[in-house]
């Protein structure tokens, strides 16, 4: 049995039965790996992709459900769109396992509001579990990527910026035991 | 070619010691004493190459620095790269990390005598190895230019990976076959830190951001091999019950299933395809024999663990004492002042990593590949080798990133690594298997933080301080089964009560710990002791203030001065400075201070009531961790660790109910979302000290600080965790 799907602007033909949720077919079917497992049943949203435009988790929706639908993964933004721009300003990822997730469900939102608010971030994204706690830094790249998408823009406020005072003073040289060396030596 | 690295270098093929050593590992535990890390990389082909185990270049001179740790999450892979470029001059920008390959005596954690990630060492371990590992490559590079273009070696200049003198510059590249053939120095010379130029800076991000927001980062789940089988596995429903028969007609049937069978965990279920597996798994009928396994409930547990501290434990059971100072009968009796006592109860925690566990194995014959995000490369080696009757070093690793540890990808059997490799064994003839555990697999295992009860009886002097200090900790040991041998109390469960600065600034300390044995697994989880003992001390000291009549920060300088505890004092102070005099509208301030991993982190916490439930807002950090090798992802692990820590003490319990775990997704076991998250400040105390952690000293801190908000919110102190109980 063969089922059709509409997978980032290509028609794919997949052999899964119908009631395969899309992300096993997307990840051992189709080797787009993007997507992740985290889950099964849509509590993580690890596994989001976009359905017609909207966030859906596909690990609780089965390729029978997705006829005719427009599918698209953390593949077809290219990694030049301006959320991953922003995720690699503000060094959003750690472990990075939920970002696909996280920034398929900020695509989405950015698509639909070009300049959200806390509120709009916080109910598009709470769905999105991250272990690791960056959440601070996806709100902020989020806002930053509003401002780039947003013309004209009015820059959000920005998250609290951490100062660093690592000055490398004469306390360094002293406790670091070190020879010390110009250049040439 | 002499020098260090050649003292390095492994014999070709397999020496007839490697065999017995070997030998010796497979068929039993490890002996100890006997030149661990030769022990146990026999039979490794791992070979450093000219500059060391370390440093690769290419062709184009571009760098590569092999990282002998894991990359799950912390940056530590940014921070190694960047300690390496900076005593090489090399080009930031063209500089590359990947994971080294597995070998216990090149890759070695100085700290832990095994390749292994944790403890938050992974800069602190390879701040001076890295920075000699730069420098000689750096020197070689400049001997051989100096040679080349016959100009002295005090004349050559290097920066931003291009080597200059005597009018003449050459990249890394056009120099690298001169410099393979240079012997490295022995003592290579280090820079001034004043001549830091990367070390310290803004500079210092991460080199995976990029892959890791494109879906292109590679993760054991990911891993696609040509032939590969994926597998999964019915575990028991009660820890230590194993399976007495089973039926799987129906599961052989569904299609893609290709084999099951019996393993010492479970019943696997092997297939061509993750959801194969699974659906095979669903038909599958298993009747485990109990007669061995864990049949308490949580709640059994936790009273048991109080009857212990109040003194009505069974009569064998060992009080270990570790710190004990003066008339330990006045501690217990509470003479002379007033009396504060209390108890704290903390549950068992899971890891819930994004990624649950999963392991990729190649077995033929004696042959064995890992892929997987390996944490602790020697105890996967040799728990792998023991299953395959091979040398534990011969046992080959591929880390990849994980998504997430927390400490759940390290423990002494390997248990989802050592489940892989015997299913990929059984399917042998060197076919790919593919372990993969779901979330409800994943939470129901076990390696749980362990379950705590603490009793803390205090009498405060006649100026309102700690005069006597009676303590009582009772868990089960996370090291009992470790290979490595231990002196002393089990410090996992007592570090951060043990080294307190408040225990310092008592006269007289009564503080024991008692180990009762448990049949449900447990494990480090990030930040370790301090997970439990931060909150009793930072939570105690706060109530002590209240009962004294002071201020709680006054009354931790007051006690930090008698204690000598300067950089606790200095985190403490910067913390308060940077977040001004007075909260946000609404909010009411905690404040909490503790060390671990060799850094002091101290947090002020602004948190008010939601519905009954506490909210956090802002999140003063102030951290002292020595040099901060990237001070961005130093801020990166205090945002993250305060909302681990967070995560935990709002919601995080495991419970059970006659044995088996009550929870078993995210819908069951609550964490923190988006619209939970505190905003997290981070301030680094300027320091010279050489690196210490900072992976975990983010984490437990901010469950006291938000537990002392809520003492001045509502009196009432937190004697258990979590906050918000489930089904509340």
């Amino acid at each position: 049995m063969t089922s059709m799907l509409d997978i980032n602007g290509k028609t794919v033909s997949v052999k899964a039965a119908p009631e395969t949720p899309l992300l096993w077919v997307l990840r051992d079917e189709l080797g787009l790996t993007g997507t992740k497992f985290g889950c099964g049943m849509a509590q993580c949203g690890a596994c989001t992709v976009h359905v017609n435009g909207d966030p859906v988790r596909s690990c609780v929706t089965p390729i029978a459900a997705l006829a005719g639908a427009k599918i698209a993964t953390i593949e077809s933004l290219g990694g030049t769109h301006p959320l991953q721009q922003a995720w690699v300003k503000h060094d959003v990822p750690q472990c990075g396992y939920c970002q696909s997730g996280q920034i398929m469900s900020a695509a989405a939102l950015l698509a639909q509001t070009k300049a959200p608010s806390d509120e709009d971030i916080d109910n598009a994204m709470s769905g999105n579990i991250c272990r690791c706690g960056t959440y601070q830094r996806i709100r902020a790249a989020i806002k930053d990527a509003a401002g780039l998408t947003a013309a004209p823009m009015v820059a959000a406020p920005a998250a609290a910026k951490p100062l660093a005072s690592n000055d490398v003073d004469d306390e360094i040289a002293a406790a670091s035991g070190s020879t010390g060396r110009g250049v040439g030596q | 070619m002499n020098g260090p690295f050649e003292k390095l270098r492994r014999q070709d093929g397999v020496s007839r010691r490697d065999l017995v050593v070997g030998a010796t590992l497979v068929g039993g535990a490890l002996l100890v004493g006997c030149s661990p890390a030769d022990l146990m990389s026999a039979g490794s082909k791992v070979e450093p190459g000219a500059f060391g185990p370390f440093i690769q270049f290419d062709p184009d001179g571009a760098v590569t620095v092999l990282s002998k740790h894991i990359e799950f999450g912390q940056g530590n892979h940014a921070g190694l790269a960047a300690i390496v470029a900076e005593e090489l001059d090399a080009d930031w920008s063209r500089v590359k990390v990947v994971h080294a390959p597995a070998n216990a005596k090149l890759y070695g954690n100085a700290t832990a005598g095994i390749q292994l990630t944790g403890g938050s060492s992974a800069i602190s371990n390879s701040w001076e190895q890295l920075r000699k590992a730069g420098a000689a490559a750096r020197a070689m590079f400049v001997q051989a230019a100096a040679t080349r273009w016959n100009v002295p070696v005090g004349q050559i200049t290097v920066k931003d990976g291009v080597v200059s003198g005597g009018g003449k510059s050459a990249g890394f590249g056009e120099l690298i076959a001169d410099a393979a053939k240079v012997t490295p120095p022995e003592a290579p010379v280090l820079k001034d830190p004043k001549a830091f130029t990367l070390i310290g800076t803004d500079r210092v991000r991460r080199k995976d951001s990029l892959i890791k927001s494109t879906g292109a980062a590679r993760y054991t789940q990911d891993v696609q091999l040509p032939n590969m089988l994926v597998a999964v596995v019915t575990h028991a429903p009660r820890f230590g019950a194993s399976v007495k028969s089973f039926n799987a007609d129906d599961a052989r049937k569904t299609p893609g299933v290709v084999d099951v069978f019996e393993i010492p965990t479970g019943v696997a279920v092997v297939a061509d395809t993750t959801y194969a597996a699974r659906m095979g798994r669903e038909a599958l009928k298993v009747e485990w024999d109990e007669g061995k396994a864990e049949t308490r409930s949580s709640a059994t547990i936790a009273q048991q663990w109080r009857d212990i501290a109040a003194g009505k434990g069974p009569s064998d059971l060992k009080w270990e004492a570790f710190d004990s100072k003066g008339d330990a009968a006045a501690a217990s009796a509470g003479k002379g002042g007033s009396v504060f006592e209390t108890t704290y109860d903390f549950p068992y925690l899971a890891h819930a990593t994004m990624e649950p566990m999963n392991c990729v194995a190649i077995v033929d014959g004696g042959k064995v590949k890992l892929i997987h995000g390996s944490q602790a490369q020697t105890l996967d080696q040799m728990n792998a080798a023991k299953i395959a009757k091979a040398l534990p070093g011969s046992v080959e690793v591929e880390t990849l990133f994980a998504g997430g540890s927390f400490g759940r990808r390290a423990n002494f059997p390997s248990d989802y690594v050592a489940e892989c490799v015997t299913i990929a064994h059984k399917v042998g003839g060197g076919r790919p298997v593919k372990l993969v555990w779901t979330r409800e697999d994943d939470m129901q295992a076990g390696f749980f933080r362990p379950l705590v009860h603490h009793a803390v009886r205090v009498t405060l002097d006649k100026d309102g301080y700690p005069a006597t200090w009676r303590h009582r900790i009772v868990t089960q040991s996370i090291m009992k089964g470790s290979p490595m041998p231990m002196k002393g109390p089990d410090q996992t469960a007592i570090e951060g009560t043990a080294g307190s600065p408040y225990l310092k600034a008592t006269p007289i300390v009564d503080a024991q710990l008692a180990l009762p044995e448990g049949g449900v697994p447990v494990l480090w989880w990030r930040s370790v002791g301090a997970t439990h003992t931060a909150f009793v001390m930072e939570h105690t000291i706060d109530q002590l203030a209240l009962k004294a009549g002071k201020d709680p920060v006054d009354y931790r300088r007051a006690l930090y001065a008698k204690a000598g505890a300067q950089r606790h004092l200095a985190a403490l102070n910067l913390a308060v400075e940077k977040a001004g005099p007075a909260p946000a509208a609404g909010f009411t301030r905690g404040v909490a201070v503790h060390e671990s991993f060799g850094s002091v982190v101290a947090q002020v916490a602004e948190v008010k009531l939601v519905d009954g439930h506490p909210r956090v807002g802002r999140v003063v950090t102030a951290i002292d961790c020595g040099v901060a090798v990237s001070p961005d992802q130093v801020a990166a692990q205090m945002e993250g660790g305060t909302c681990f820590g967070l995560s935990a003490a709002l919601y995080g319990e495991i419970t059970l109910t006659d044995g088996k775990v009550d929870q078993s997704n995210f819908d069951t076991y609550r964490v923190l979302r988006m619209n939970e998250a505190p905003t997290v400040e981070t301030y680094i105390v300027p320091s010279g000290n050489p690196p210490s952690g900072v992976g975990e000293p983010g984490t437990p801190v901010i469950a006291p600080a938000v537990a002392n908000a809520l003492l001045v919110l509502s009196r009432t102190p937190t004697t258990r965790l979590p906050f918000v109980r489930a089904g509340i």
